[in-house]
């Protein structure tokens, strides 16, 4: 196991980053993948690709409806909302 | 123009402000639903159903919670109910254990021995943002359900876990478990894309 980074190696770290980021860690959980992460670059840049993709993946878009649907609901709308007296 | 403006234009009558509002979320609505229930066709049935009461229920809705959750929680409660007469449970996810990142990916200290694959061509924007966006969509897509919810539910539109945990009768703990592993996924096939413009690049 490395000097610096004690009890945690890069195979555990990558699999507690996602909870890290989540702020859902244990405290003691978090202060050694803090450890480790201060001195392994590799892990770093693992995190912030992770975060990058939650980032990324917060700007996909709803997939487009079918006419068909759009109609359907519009039928919906006009009976529930506006033939109501 | 935000949710809560769209609502108050729909209970003027305004009928393309809840066509805006269908477009938001019966994509959402169909997936939560499909968690719950067996089939595509009975989750575009409760979608509906969902979009009917919604309608009935405008009046009442009284703004406390977001109308997001709101219709969010009266699909998942019709859905759950559904998928109770079809005694059906959902799936906890069984099949997806182990590491996350390619175990030969790591030498047998447990280092990185294969490191990930820089974003560079991803953040300075050379991979364009749409084949991004796409890529990321197919991954989620390509995740079995639950998976494929709980990270629409929490990294697509931004709820907490805890609201997915109740929207989906799961625990937090298996939430995180999940949603784990799905940002993991996202983010080996971002690298994938990387690695592919590398190889266009040189």
């Amino acid at each position: 196991m490395g000097l610096l980074t004690a009890d945690i190696e890069c195979r555990q770290a990558v699999e507690l980053v996602s909870d890290y980021l989540d702020g859902a860690l244990p405290r003691r959980q978090r202060r050694r993948l803090e450890r480790h992460l201060a001195h392994c670059d590799h892990c770093s840049a693992y995190l912030e690709q992770l975060r990058v993709s939650i980032e990324l993946t917060g700007t996909v878009e709803p997939e487009a409806l079918d006419d068909d649907t759009v109609e359907g609901l519009v039928d919906l709308f006009r009976r529930y909302r506006t033939d109501e007296p | 123009m935000d949710d809560a403006a769209l609502i108050e234009r729909m209970l003027a009558g305004d009928e393309r402000a809840f066509v805006e509002i269908v477009r938001r979320y019966d994509d959402v609505l169909v997936r939560l639903a499909r968690t719950h229930v067996g089939s595509e066709a009975t989750a575009r049935d409760v979608a509906q159903e969902t979009w009917v009461a919604v309608l009935r229920g405008l009046d009442r809705f009284e703004g406390r919670s977001s109308f997001k959750t709101w219709l969010l929680r009266i699909c998942a409660n019709r859905a759950k109910s559904v998928g109770a007469r079809e005694h059906r449970s959902v799936p906890v996810d069984p099949t997806e254990t182990g590491p996350t990142v390619a175990s030969s990916r790591f030498d047998e200290s447990g280092m990185w021995r294969d490191p990930p694959v820089p974003f560079t061509e991803l953040v300075e924007g050379r991979i364009a943002s749409a084949d991004v966006v796409s890529e990321i969509r197919r991954t989620i897509d390509g995740l079995h359900d639950p998976a494929r919810t709980v990270v629409t539910l929490r990294d697509v539109e931004g709820l907490s876990t805890g609201e997915v945990a109740e929207l989906l009768g799961l625990t937090e703990a298996n939430v995180r478990v999940i949603l784990h592993r799905g940002r993991a996924r996202v983010r080996a096939a971002l690298e994938a894309m990387t690695e592919g413009g590398r190889r266009w690049d040189s």
